[in-house]
């Protein structure tokens, strides 16, 4: 019954950790007396202590959360609540960017096409999917897939979860920041019917180079913002020290972007995060997803591009003098 | 995103080292000694090497525009603060400052004008306006200034300067590289004509949205423009980058702008392309 400690554990997961390992160990002395007793009453104080503790994480700690190695990435959720699941590669001009994974797929019935960031498990997966940075190949072969499915008339899903465009020189060489905007351009006025869900990190410019939709969904301990607390907080404070504070200055959470009117549902997330209970999570995805989609394709395209666009017109809060 | 994680003291250098008060300027690049009104007459280009120095935008005004035609719009919008942002200090003092050290409202002036007797609609970006980034007034008035280019069936003109998106207003911020790339696709749709001038800087989000969406997109000599700043990309390879690279000229070669055009023949360039998309 001798369990190992879990290779990823947050700071904030240990207390539950430990309790959980206390009836783990109960279990094993089969002798002692009330022992179901004093398991139902640990039991309790374990939902107590998850209540409380997950009621009130801080922005940092859902940072934390949605960067969790265990978490579920898009191939997970494409590989769970998908059929017929064709991956395409390439964008037909250099060559396929691992960062970026995107094909055909049946759900619900429907034929669509889903793009979404990618992120390696271990060191050798991470290597080959470059922590989900995308090089301006994967926006373009993003770009490509969106007009396959208009040319289709088939709907898009796009997963977001990067921690940012890669910064390299090759990427610049070959123009990220015109891959990203001729996205930005195209989704703006696809005549397919978008849903955008950020499942972990929505990282800037190298996130919303695939986030522009109809629907933006969010999972529940997902970030998106400008930049990432890191980066705020060596600008801001000149060190890394300060991402706490840099977390709740960039108000990043999902719940401050549903206020804010950037997204327009939290999806939950199972007690403890994504990656405490998977196959929950996909049930909860599949379930939104479906309802999504089925209110979006009852919108005539040409209505449905119009309110796209005043969506994004309507963004920001700025002040007339 | 670019400007930010130059460091601060550099951009506030920068404007006295290029352009000092006194009647000589040294310039930067060659190290000629320069007079200042000829290179005022030199539209702030070294007369030796030509070395672009970064200019403002009621100098940009007065090179592409016809004398006394620029009409401004939409002046009175400026930032709010919806996040409360707060750092070494507050947003709205930052606003402020800028504000009064400019002389205009945001980081992005609009309006209507004339290139050689041609109207268009017209943008300046304002790098010394929290390094010409954008929040959600910049974008407010890109989205106007486009609407407007839509209305009257103008040709859009913008000049770029800027560090990218604005961090203090975070997520919205990034909404604004959305909004303006979608407003764009009606222009596009309408067959109007959009012009970029990217100048330097022109880094982050506004290159990965306006910035790169021209249908004509001309750059300045020696100008920098990319995506990730220089220093972001260097801390990520743990090398030293070429000397030209991410500038106006490495893009050409690259592929992603169609012109180099030097300041002095600005205008005129631009006037040969409206003129083409006119007939």
């Amino acid at each position: 019954m001798e369990k190992t400690q879990p290779k990823y554990l947050l700071e904030f997961e240990k207390p539950i950790y430990e309790l959980e390992q206390k009836i783990e160990e109960m279990k094993s002395i089969g002798e002692v007396i009330n022992i179901d007793e004093e398991i139902e009453r640990l039991q309790n104080k374990i939902f107590e202590l998850k209540q409380q503790i997950y009621s009130q994480l801080t922005r940092w700690q859902r940072v934390q959360i949605a960067r969790h190695p265990e978490r579920p990435y898009t191939l997970d959720y494409i590989n769970n609540i998908f059929t017929d699941f064709v991956e395409l590669h390439g964008d037909r001009l250099v060559r396929d960017d691992p960062a970026i994974v995107g094909g055909i797929a049946k759900f619900n019935g429907h034929s669509v096409l889903v793009v979404g960031h990618q992120k390696g498990r271990d060191t050798k997966s991470n290597l080959f999917r470059n922590f989900g940075m995308p090089n301006p190949e994967g926006y373009r072969k993003a770009h490509r897939l969106f007009l396959l499915a208009e040319k289709f008339s088939k709907p898009v899903i796009t997963f977001l979860d990067t921690p940012g465009a890669y910064p390299g020189m090759e990427a610049e060489e070959r123009g990220q920041a015109e891959a990203i905007a001729r996205n930005l351009f195209l989704m703006a006025k696809l005549r397919v019917p978008i849903i955008v869900v950020i499942i972990g990190e929505g990282a800037s410019g190298g996130a919303i180079g695939i986030g522009v939709g109809d629907r933006i969904l969010m999972l529940e301990n997902a970030w998106y913002s400008v930049i990432s607390p890191e980066s705020c907080s060596s600008i801001l404070w000149r060190s890394w020290d300060f991402k706490e504070q840099a977390a709740e200055a960039l108000k990043l959470t999902a719940k401050d972007l549903l206020e804010l009117k950037i997204i327009d549902r939290v999806v939950p997330e199972p007690l403890g995060g994504a990656h405490k209970d998977p196959k929950q999570m996909f049930t909860i995805m599949k379930e939104v997803l479906s309802e999504e989609l089925e209110n979006l394709l009852k919108i005539k395209i040409d209505d449905l591009v119009r309110m796209r666009k005043e969506k994004f017109y309507n963004q920001g809060v700025w002040k007339e003098l | 995103m670019g400007w930010f994680l130059r460091s601060k003291e550099n951009i506030e250098e920068d404007k006295p080292k290029e352009m000092p008060d006194g009647l000589w300027t040294k310039c930067p690049s060659c190290g000629e000694i320069i007079f200042k009104k000829q290179l005022e007459e030199n539209y702030f280009t070294c007369p030796k090497c030509g070395h672009h120095y970064r200019i403002g935008v009621l100098e940009y005004i007065n090179i592409i525009l016809d004398d006394a035609t620029f009409e401004e719009f939409n002046s009175n919008i400026t930032s709010g603060d919806p996040l409360n942002f707060f750092d070494s200090k507050p947003y709205l003092e930052r606003i402020e400052q800028s504000r009064n050290s400019t002389g205009f409202n945001e980081a992005l002036i609009t309006g209507l004008g004339k290139v050689e007797g041609i109207e268009v609609a017209a943008g300046f970006m304002c790098f010394a306006f929290i390094g010409g980034s954008m929040g959600s007034a910049v974008g407010e008035k890109f989205y106007r200034l486009a609407k407007l280019s839509l209305n009257k069936k103008l040709p859009l003109v913008v000049v770029c300067a800027s560090g990218g998106a604005r961090m203090q207003e975070a997520a919205l911020s990034l909404m604004q590289m959305a909004k303006t790339s979608a407003i764009l696709t009606e222009l596009a749709e309408a067959s109007i004509p959009y012009i970029t001038i990217l100048t330097d800087p022109t880094t982050g989000g506004v290159t990965a949205s306006f910035g790169m969406l021209g249908d004509i997109t001309i750059a300045e000599p020696g100008a920098l423009i990319g995506f990730a700043g220089p220093r972001v990309i260097e801390q990520t390879i743990k090398k030293k980058l070429p000397p030209n690279f991410q500038r106006a000229e490495f893009l050409l070669e690259k592929g992603f702008v169609d012109i180099v055009v030097p300041r002095k023949e600005l205008k005129q360039t631009l006037s040969i392309l409206l003129k083409w998309f006119q007939n």
